[in-house]
């Protein structure tokens, strides 16, 4: 394994999550502690996960509902709590608001008591905090199908609702900040300045958008610039940070080898912590908003390339040489995909910030396979990584049926992938279609008198000049959406797998823990594949 | 050395940095826009929504069609917004001075709306709308608009039809939601008033030289 050259001692604990050097000795003094951390830790983050596991059933139940509306829409066409234009909120709050955030944030309380080396202290503070985001959720969600959303896409719960999750967010920060200013002395991980940025940035943008564009509204289309920087931020300074956290803690635990470069996670964090901000006007490109807006915000998605990348060459260079662990450990496998993935939809991302790029992909379906590849094919992904990884530690049970794991991840990898690159592929023809004129804008400006100001607008004119008429770019797109309906059933059964596993786990039903439940019963391949070294972590 | 201030500031100044980018210096540029005035009269373009305008507004909010309407015209070289006649030239941020929420919208499984009420006028342009939002299918065949019969009461005529009962074509059978003989369909007041919010979409209003 290629270790940086460090002059001091210390330089390679910064490195290791364990932070000691003598390996056989630290796992005999860090075993009771992890231990005692991890029972102490067993209320709040099981509330936590438990609870984004059952949103994230009723959550794909909406989803599927939502994609059959878009093909069949008669499909349960008279309920009025049903119609496509609700349930569709529904299931973008429940996945966000229910199963994402709430399994991030089970995460994060995990790993802070794991990264501050003490026992949780004030499980009831947390507790509460998870009946709170619960019940903002479940008051939110139906308000939504009673016909009360906000209209504002990822805001829609009615204020009151939102002001319940966030007093639940502000327990888990006030928490967070207790546990770190307790913590024993040591060196911050790098996990920890992710989870940091997130307990400070996450509440500000939240209140930011709810006073600026619905409690006091700006005037006009600042608006949307607002409601933006939050959407956008939804993912950077929430979901992206955690996952992000989640993968620099558990790599290196399930290989028992250090993250390969500290100075390049630091790079990773500034850079991410600069630029990912600016990023949200990139859902404007052509609105109506001023062009400088959209070219800051343009030129800040595209100087994402340097943290993504950064990150991808640390998490590489620290799995390179044991890649064939994937063979064998669930956690691992689901944490890879996710972090390769993060890096292929962040590029992805930042080229369609581009306007010549976006033009024909803006307003289609290519977008919502994007956000999928995001918010499922990574943060989705590591959150099932670190649910295999974290549950059994706090129950002290593995998980029932390996068969049950491999279902669980064929059927939402394949799941993902094949939605995202159909559903792409439907978006690009939807998009061409939906741009592709009939004839030049120069020749109709001339003709017609439209943008110089002295014609008057030609009321008959629709359809005659776009190519395609719009009821046939409905009709070219619905065999894709036939096609991720597939996908989305795939990827419930996948969640139903999971959420039998943790039931399972949670109600006492698997084996008491002797090692880790793997994908393949060959467990002297699983030993070979650490290589000929013993090392402390992977003893799990 | 405790590292844990130092990278408190630097976290604050990052994200101060774009709050002022996307928050404050946009609200800044554009706080004082103002509708324009028309020449010669007390109207102003865009003129401000009634209160009927306002409920269907609340209605088209509450059943999610921002999910797959725009309400922007991007013009330009990249596109066929202009082409497919959405409107005469490209949006601009004056005509959301009145909007709250704005709803630019982001899916375009239908045609943009911004400029609906430029497209569909008078009474036969609400006459389309009811039958149109009543069974969007049978209106645009091929369409994957949700049906919105739920806006709408069938009930028995008592004394004269009412005014605003749907007038349904011919060819229109009971499995479309045409009513027996001796009943009619008529726009319940949500009904009515989105479709007075879809009459009042019209921005193609020319943007004076400033």
């Amino acid at each position: 394994m290629s270790t940086p050259v460090l002059e001091h001692p210390r330089e390679s604990d910064r490195l290791d999550p364990a932070a000691f050097a003598d390996a056989a000795a630290s796992e005999r003094d860090v075993a009771p502690l992890r231990a005692a951390i991890d029972r102490s830790c067993r209320g709040p983050v099981l509330w936590f996960f438990g609870s984004a596991v059952t949103w994230l059933i009723i959550g794909t139940v909406f989803a599927l509902l939502a994609s059959i509306k878009l093909h069949t829409p008669t499909f349960l066409g008279s309920a009025a709590w049903l119609t496509f234009g609700r349930v569709r909120p529904a299931h973008l709050d429940v996945v966000a608001f229910g199963w994402s955030a709430m399994a991030g944030l089970g995460c994060l309380i995990w790993l802070m008591c794991r990264l501050c080396r003490v026992p949780l202290r004030y499980p009831g503070v947390l507790v509460a905090a998870a009946v709170l985001w619960n019940v903002g959720v479940a008051s939110g969600v139906t308000a939504v199908l009673a016909g009360y959303s906000t209209g504002v896409e990822w805001v829609e719960f009615p204020t009151w609702c939102a002001f319940i999750l966030f007093i639940g967010f502000a327990l888990v920060g006030l928490w967070g900040m207790m546990t770190f200013a307790g913590r024993r002395a040591g060196h911050v991980y790098v996990s920890q300045w992710y989870l940091f940025a997130v307990i400070f940035w996450f509440p500000w943008v939240y209140a930011s958008v709810q006073i600026l564009v619905l409690v006091s509204p700006v005037k006009g289309v600042t608006q949307e610039s607002i409601h933006w920087w939050f959407g956008h931020n939804v993912l950077g300074v929430f979901f992206t940070p955690i996952g992000l956290a989640t993968i620099y803690y558990l790599i290196p635990k399930v290989i028992g080898r250090p993250i390969h470069s500290y100075y390049l996670s630091i790079l990773g964090f500034w850079s991410l912590a600069l630029f990912y901000n600016w990023a949200g006007a990139h859902h404007l490109v052509s609105g109506p908003i001023p062009a400088w807006l959209v070219t800051v915000s343009a030129v800040c998605s595209m100087m994402m390339f340097i943290p993504v990348t950064t990150t991808a060459i640390n998490h590489h260079m620290t799995m390179r040489g044991h890649f064939g662990v994937l063979r064998y450990s669930p956690t691992l496998r689901f944490v890879v995909f996710g972090a390769m993935t993060y890096t292929v939809v962040s590029f992805q991302g930042s080229l369609m910030s581009i306007r010549i790029l976006n033009e024909p992909f803006h307003f289609t379906h290519h977008t919502i396979a994007h956000a999928h590849l995001g918010l499922y094919g990574f943060y989705t992904m590591v959150m099932f990584g670190a649910m295999y990884y974290i549950v059994p530690r706090l129950t002290g049970r593995e998980w029932a049926s390996s068969k049950l794991i491999r279902t669980h991840f064929w059927a939402t990898a394949i799941g993902i992938t094949a939605m995202f690159l159909l559903l792409s592929v439907g978006g690009m023809i939807q998009g061409f279609e939906m741009n592709h004129a009939a004839r030049p804008l120069g020749e109709l400006v001339k003709e017609k008198g439209l943008l110089d100001g002295t014609g008057e607008f030609f009321k008959g004119f629709k359809m005659k000049n776009g190519a395609v008429p719009f009821l046939a770019i409905v009709r070219d797109t619905i065999p894709w959406l036939w096609i991720r309906s597939g996908t989305g059933v795939l990827m419930f059964v996948g969640h139903v797998a999971f959420a039998v596993l943790m039931l399972l786990n949670l109600t006492g039903r698997g084996p008491k823990r002797q090692g880790p439940t793997l994908f393949s019963k060959d467990t002297d391949g699983y030993q070979r594949a650490f290589g000929s070294e013993e090392s402390p972590a992977h003893t799990h | 050395m405790n590292h844990g201030p130092l990278i408190f500031l630097g976290a604050f100044l990052t994200f101060a940095s774009a709050w002022l980018g996307l928050v404050f210096f946009p609200n800044q540029q554009l706080k004082d826009l103002q509708p324009q005035a028309v020449e010669g009269s007390a109207m102003v373009n865009p003129r401000p929504y009634t209160a009927r305008e306002l409920a269907g507004r609340d209605v088209y909010v509450a059943e999610g069609c921002s999910y797959c309407h725009t309400q922007q015209v991007r013009g330009g070289e990249y596109n066929a917004d202009l082409q497919r006649g959405w409107g005469p030239r490209r949006s601009d941020p004056q005509d959301y001075v009145h909007d709250n929420p704005v709803l630019l919208g982001t899916m375009r499984t239908g045609p943009d709306l911004v400029n609906v009420g430029a497209r569909f006028t008078g009474e036969a342009g609400t006459r389309w709308h009811y039958l149109h939002l009543f069974n969007p299918q049978r209106v645009s065949p091929g369409s994957t608009m949700a049906p919105f019969r739920f806006l709408f009461e069938t009930r028995k005529v008592v004394g004269e039809p009412a005014a605003d009962a749907l007038r349904f074509p011919a060819d229109w059978t009971a499995a479309d939601g045409a009513p027996e003989a001796g009943h009619e369909v008529v726009p319940t007041d949500r009904a009515r008033a989105l479709v007075a919010y879809l009459a009042a979409l019209d921005r193609t209003y020319e943007i004076a030289k400033k």
